[in-house]
């Protein structure tokens, strides 16, 4: 029986102790007429050989593409350590480190995260991770309105160049607390937030400006500026920040003169795969008053009986487990696994590998854009220097082209036309640090095929 | 036995009540309420200016394990809180009736203090 | 505990300035010259600077401070602490799993597509609900869709005013918090002597303003609701919708169906019924199944087949859709898991799961009982999972949970669940699992006799415990006033 260790001889004795004659009076408490049928929807089982073959297959017919695509799921390399150590049965099989001694490795392994993505941000705390980065915004909305006790409009500002899905996914995650997102217009031409956009909404009510950097087309926000706009006006600063760049670019934590107060984002950079999507793992961090508004799991020092350090979770009293409908997120697990994944890769990595890491992403996005800006039938939209994405606009339907590429072994990017009307065929290219020159030149021959039917 | 002032009035929810002779009270938890707790480390204070009828939860005192709300034992402002209590909670261990207050409260009708319990009636209430 | 282990430092004091692994970073170095210097980072990070061997010696070193399940029985109630099958987590990691993008087209992820819509149908099956969304990323996230779920069916049929979630004092605290963040009330009502719901006072709580009522079954107190048809038709008459938490499913897989018992929604916490990794603490996976009228309003994407291909829903074709809960589409790679787990076990492999689960549980009920220990419902059977009540030792000689929890460890075994639910004092809450052999359930009852000896002879002792472990009892209130959550810069 799978996974099942009871021999026959076994199951009697045990039946004996209980007191029933067979199995089946065990759930004589269960009406009979509740009891289900034979479940023919579900095959029958098969052997580990069996499934492996099949799952064999399955892959295989997804053929792994050369990926150009980014939109908040990044094709990085991960080294091999990463997921071996992962997936020890220890860090594996193991569950929420509630009962502290018997989990310490990790608790000290959070603790380590915690301070790693405090310094990347630039904050003074974070917690232990939360689902992915767009329910992460979503969580740090609620928090800024919780936060932002002086505002009292339940709204906040949304610069336009968010992530388009981030922000369609808290508006369904906080709509029904009646809090809601006006979105800031942004300039066409640069793909960035300009002040005027924001003035139009100066001394109005609003409890947090959201921003992200490098912001959805991958161009660079103006945060300094932004930042010191939105405090005089009375608003929190949220920021959304791919942790990877951050190695790079200034942290949020020190945006303008005081700093952005929450600081979330897409965990799923720094050594997770891109898997279809997840699991990934949302960052959030922030500045020390706002700590005890923060959602989700936090590890802190601290010393036992004896007098030697040790880590357990604290400031519990905001969770669901104890507050109940009263407590700051009905969050309770945080993405342990990817957690402990990221944990690895930026201690392999180190401050200089992960800015090697963005600095080869960046590049790569400036040969691409070289490579492919005069073939015919592309544009690049924007104006101004591009972090590792970039959107250009295309002569023919993005998705057409998405779909060629691929059979041709490409994803060529994110479609965006649907989110972005104002452009055109437009598509969202992206370029990490495991391209090279033949992988960009590869790139820019079959976009011209594609789309003037030629070889460069 | 628990500590239970006899100037002061009580909530049966184990808050105390001090008459400031102004029109306004001084609120905070008894020595009772810090006891069952146990170690406290956070108190949420009210913000000054905020209104609060009687009953409503107006600050939280947190333990490691438990949040308990408090309740606003009479309706008013509250015009001052206890900012110290941010950086030490301990204090409501240590000073339940004196360091330890949480609010004052100015009261919108003083005479809902009359129907608080006195010393006696709140002792009585902790052995039923 | 080899001593290495045990005093294992922080990573960062293994740091050393201009040490570095290599050969994971790209050879040239960092140079952002072109960017604007306004927009750039001045100060390095504080990222551990060390070698690879370092780094594999560290984490290795931290993980062996875990208890997991593949090292030791974890009867933690509630939490379904399951074999992880290692064919699950290999298979789910084949190359192009892991490599396939979001947004690849489903021309080019017909494969994983085919896995993830197989899920949907065995899940369907296994609950008897009529829809399966697989995007929910944790058991909350799947009581938030359906609760969500709830609201948006009456708010479409016009019915504004039902806005009250009821839901019984026992439930896990996500259920009230969940209700809460879908903006409505919650209306809490009490559990009878027996462990069932006290159907007088739900009688007195439904009505007009009724949306919906959250329910274990069965219930956090490890026992069957045998009244779960009438409950069913009190609250279906009031006109509010029926919501089942699945954290308990792993106790009737095969044997009952949320569908048949009359849900409308339920969630299912994958990474306890269907065996996907706990993680220390995540990624779960939440997924919801529906009953017919709630199908046009789950959170998207899920799978579609139309022929003999596959592909994600667009808003288009469910513009009632609550929306979508995550950036993508959930944790695939959590689903693929469960579905590799679900083929591995087939048909009557989903019948054994709640047999066994049931067997061992009421096992260890009774050897319990017979060893000295008070059952919290003694009149009951266990579910998966029961309650042992130290009322009695507590008063006679002061051993609470918490001391039978760190005690439990010396023994090499992990805690059950304690001071949940939180309507019984000093509580252990026991779940065993159908993967557990007989004499491991036997050795766990030897180390509980135990320690029921020593506390009686010298409880000042097992209040020290646990003593094997690389810390001792830690101070949580020193944690709290004092909070060090990150190591200085």
């Amino acid at each position: 029986m799978p996974f099942i260790p009871h021999t026959e001889t076994e199951i009697r004795s045990m039946l004996d102790t209980i007191g029933v004659n067979e199995l089946e009076a065990i759930f004589d408490e269960i009406p009979d007429d509740l009891r289900c049928g034979q479940l023919e929807g579900v095959p029958e089982g098969l052997t580990e050989y069996e499934v492996t073959r099949l799952l064999h297959q399955r892959a295989a017919e997804d053929q792994a593409l050369s990926c150009f695509a980014g939109a908040g799921a990044y094709d990085h390399h991960i080294p091999a350590a990463v997921w071996e150590i992962t997936t020890r049965g220890e860090f594996y099989s193991a569950y929420t480190p509630y009962q502290a001694e018997a989990s310490q490795g990790t608790l000290q392994l959070i603790y380590e995260y915690q301070s790693m993505m405090a310094s990347l941000t630039g904050m003074d705390i974070s917690n232990a991770s939360l689902y992915d980065g767009a329910s992460a915004l979503a969580e740090a909305v609620l928090m800024a309105v919780r936060a932002n006790r002086k505002s009292k409009s339940r709204k906040l500002l949304v610069a336009g160049t968010v992530n388009p899905t981030y922000r369609k996914v808290t508006n369904v995650i906080v709509h029904n607390q009646n809090i809601s997102l006006d979105e800031v217009p942004f300039d066409n031409a640069s793909g960035t937030t300009v002040t005027a956009a924001l003035e139009a909404h100066a001394g109005e009510d609003y409890a947090a400006l959201v921003i992200q950097q490098p912001n959805f087309f991958g161009s660079l926000e103006a945060v300094d500026e932004m930042t010191d706009w939105a405090h005089a006006n009375g608003m929190l600063v949220v920021a959304v920040a791919n942790p990877m760049t951050l190695a790079a670019l200034k942290a949020p934590g020190q945006w303008g003169e005081k700093g952005a107060d929450i600081a979330c984002g897409e965990g799923q950079p720094l050594g997770v795969p891109m898997s279809s999507g997840g699991p990934y793992y949302g960052f959030m961090c922030c500045k020390q008053p706002l700590a005890r508004q923060m959602p989700g799991r936090i590890v802190g020092r601290t010393v036992d009986l004896d007098g030697n350090p040790g880590f357990a979770l604290t400031l519990q009293a905001r969770e669901q487990h104890i507050r109940r409908s009263k407590a700051t997120s009905n969050i309770c697990t945080n993405q342990g696994l990817c957690v402990t994944a990221s944990t690895i890769y930026m201690s392999l990595l180190g401050p200089e590998g992960l800015a090697r890491v963005a600095s080869a992403s960046h590049k790569n996005m400036n040969a691409l854009l070289a490579a492919i800006k005069d073939i015919d039938g592309v544009s690049v939209a924007h104006a101004g220097p591009s972090f590792h994405e970039a959107l250009i606009t295309l002569s023919k339907p993005a998705a057409v082209v998405i779909e060629q590429m691929a059979n041709l072994g490409f994803l060529a990017g994110v479609s965006v036309s649907e989110d972005y009307p104002q452009y055109e065929n437009a598509l969202l290219v992206c370029t990490t640090e495991t391209k090279n020159d033949a992988d960009i030149a590869a790139y820019a021959t079959a976009l011209n095929t594609v789309l003037n039917g030629e070889a460069a | 036995m628990s500590n239970i002032p006899a100037e002061l009035k009580y909530a049966k929810s184990h808050e105390w009540v001090k008459d400031n002779g102004d029109g306004t009270f001084t609120v905070g938890i008894t020595d009772h309420a810090q006891e069952a707790l146990g170690d406290l480390v956070f108190v949420e204070t009210p913000e000054v200016g905020d209104h609060f009828s009687a009953g409503d939860d107006f600050a939280v005192v947190e333990s490691v394990k438990a949040a308990s709300d408090v309740y606003a034992p009479i309706s008013g402002e509250v015009t001052q809180a206890n900012e110290a209590l941010a950086d030490a909670p301990e204090t409501v261990n240590d000073s339940p009736y004196e360091d330890g207050w949480i609010a004052i409260i100015k009261a919108d009708d003083a005479s809902e203090v009359d129907a608080l319990l006195d010393a006696e009636g709140y002792e009585a209430s902790l052995e039923d | 505990m080899v001593d290495a282990v045990k005093m294992e430092k922080v990573i960062f004091e293994h740091s050393v300035s201009g040490r570095r692994a290599t050969v994971q970073a790209p050879a040239v170095a960092a140079d952002f010259s072109d960017l604007p210097s306004a927009l750039l980072r001045e100060d390095k990070p504080l990222l551990p600077e060390t070698s690879e061997l370092q780094v594999v010696r560290h984490y290795t070193r931290l993980s062996q401070k875990n208890f997991s399940i593949d090292t030791q029985f974890y009867p933690l109630g509630s939490c379904t602490m399951k074999y992880n099958p290692r064919a699950c987590n290999t298979l789910a990691m084949l190359p192009n799993f892991l490599a396939r993008h979001p947004l690849a087209p489903a021309s080019h992820s017909q494969g994983f597509l085919a896995c993830m819509h197989d899920l949907q149908e065995i899940l369907q099956e296994v609950t008897g609900m009529k829809g399966v969304s697989l995007t929910p990323m944790a058991g909350a996230q799947g009581e938030f869709a359906g609760v969500a779920m709830i609201m948006a069916y009456h708010r479409q049929r016009g019915d504004m005013e039902r806005n009250e979630i009821i839901v019984p004092d026992a439930a896990h605290g996500t259920n009230p918090a969940t209700a809460v963040m879908c903006g409505c009330v919650v209306k809490e009502i009490p559990t009878g002597p027996d462990g069932d719901v006290d159907v007088e006072a739900l009688k007195a709580v439904v009505g007009p303003n009724t949306a919906g009522i959250m329910l274990t079954n069965p219930s956090t107190v490890g026992v069957f609701e045998r009244k779960i048809e009438e409950i069913s038709k009190i609250v279906h008459e009031a006109g509010g919708l029926l919501y089942y938490d699945g954290a308990n499913l792993n106790a009737i897989l095969g044997k009952v169906r949320p569908g048949d018992m009359g849900f409308d929604v339920i969630h299912m916490n994958l990474h306890k019924t269907f065996s996907t990794p706990h993680g220390g603490g995540g990624p779960g996976s939440g997924a919801v199944g529906v009953s017919e009228r709630l199908v046009p309003f789950m959170p998207m994407p899920h799978v579609l087949k139309e022929g003999d291909r596959y592909r994600y829903v667009t808003e288009a074709d469910v513009p009632d859709s609550i929306g979508r809960l995550s950036g993508w589409a959930g944790n695939a790679g959590v689903n693929l898991r469960a579905y590799i787990y679900a083929r591995l076990l087939g048909r009557d492999g989903m019948h054994r799961v709640a047999e066994f689960a049931a067997l061992n549980a009421n096992y260890l009920q009774a050897r319990l009982s017979a060893a000295g220990f008070d059952l919290a419902y003694p009149d009951r059977r266990a579910s998966h999972e029961f309650i042992v009540t130290l009322k009695r030792q507590a008063k006679d000689i002061g051993l609470t949970a918490t001391d039978i929890a760190k005690r439990l460890l010396d023994k090499c075994f992990h805690a059950p669940t304690i001071y949940f639910p939180l309507l019984l004092t000093s509580c252990l809450l026991i779940e065993t699992t159908e993967n557990e052999a007989k004499e491991d359930l036997d050795a766990f009852v030897e180390a509980m006799i135990e320690i029921l000896r020593e506390a009686e002879a010298d409880i000042e002792m097992i209040k020290g415990a646990p003593y094997t472990q690389p810390v001792r009892r830690l101070d949580d209130v020193k944690a709290a006033r004092e909070l060090d959550v990150v190591w200085p810069n």
